[in-house]
């Protein structure tokens, strides 16, 4: 993509092999910068916020939910509130719900209209997340996306897909694997994957 | 707004077509579900997204529906369910 021509605004240079989708937003980034919508800055330090998030908070909450039955209790009954309990930031989305896999129950989230996902509390989304095939396939044929994550679910467990299709986030809070009594809240906490907590996987350790 | 509806409710998503963004999914519209949660109200994003300020906000719910019930080939168990959050102005009630 050529950019030779003669203006007044600042940008970063611009990459010759630089994907089509890229150029759009760094020219919507550009328009709304020099009209004053949004300042450089601003976005900057939102997009670093973004990116410094990891599932790492989610983990910590999931965990500390297996070791303190009335934690989990006020997680599921308001996750903003328990993750600011354990000082984690619940992000700027004004909801964050968290759903409880049972042994009778399994839940799993998608977005089919975007790709809305607890950030705050997992970090940005798997681009598998994003994708139009999990996307599609997550609300119409999901124990068909749970075995090719490898996660074979009995006939007799409740199925309930999520779609996030609005203002609220939703966090999976996994089943606590067997054999786990003697970890400490640190070691539970590294068994619980990212995947877990979207529903298309099992933490880890889990028989 | 009236018409609130309460966990339980049987409720129909509309199957109107819209120009412009909303957040109804088209695979769910004109199929019957039931009210799992009352969500608080916010901005309706069919406005929001063009520039005005989304008010009055709206009441939005978790809807559960039966995956059979929305797609007839579905191939998993029968009591597998799915729930979508959606707009109260997007929901009537339902037998």
């Amino acid at each position: 993509m050529s950019h030779n021509h003669d203006h007044d605004h600042p940008h970063e240079p611009i990459a010759a092999d630089e994907p089509a989708v890229a150029a759009r937003v760094r020219a919507l980034e550009t328009i709304l910068v020099t009209k004053g919508v949004l300042e450089r800055d601003e976005l900057r330090r939102r997009v670093d916020w973004l990116v410094s998030r990891t599932p790492a908070d989610g983990a910590r909450l999931v965990a500390h939910a297996w070791v303190d039955a009335d934690f989990k209790q006020r997680l599921l009954v308001d996750a903003r509130e328990a993750a600011l309990e354990l000082g984690l930031d619940p992000g700027p989305s004004p909801v964050v719900v968290a759903l409880e896999n049972t042994a009778d129950v399994h839940h799993m989230v998608v977005c089919t209209l975007c790709s809305c996902y607890p950030r705050a509390l997992l970090g940005p989304p798997p681009d598998w997340y994003k994708s139009l095939a999990y996307r599609s396939r997550a609300v119409s044929d999901p124990r068909g996306v749970l075995l090719e994550f490898g996660l074979t679910l009995d006939d007799d467990v409740e199925l309930r897909v999520v779609d996030s299709t609005a203002d609220i986030r939703y966090l999976v809070v996994p089943r606590r694997p067997s054999g786990t009594d003697s970890l400490d809240e640190e070691a539970l906490a590294a068994l619980v994957t990212r995947d877990s907590m979207i529903g298309v996987s099992q933490p880890l350790g889990d028989a | 707004m009236s018409g609130g509806f309460t966990p339980g409710d049987k409720v129909r998503v509309s199957d109107r077509t819209h120009p412009g963004h909303h957040r109804t999914p088209g695979y769910l519209k004109g199929k019957t579900g039931t009210i799992e949660r009352v969500h608080e109200r916010f901005s309706n994003p069919e406005t929001r997204a063009y520039g005005e300020d989304g008010r009055p906000a709206q009441r939005l719910y978790l809807v559960g529906f039966e995956l059979p019930e929305i797609w007839s080939e579905y191939r998993g168990a029968t009591d597998d369910r799915l729930a979508a959050d959606v707009f109260e102005h997007w929901l009537e009630p339902a037998p």
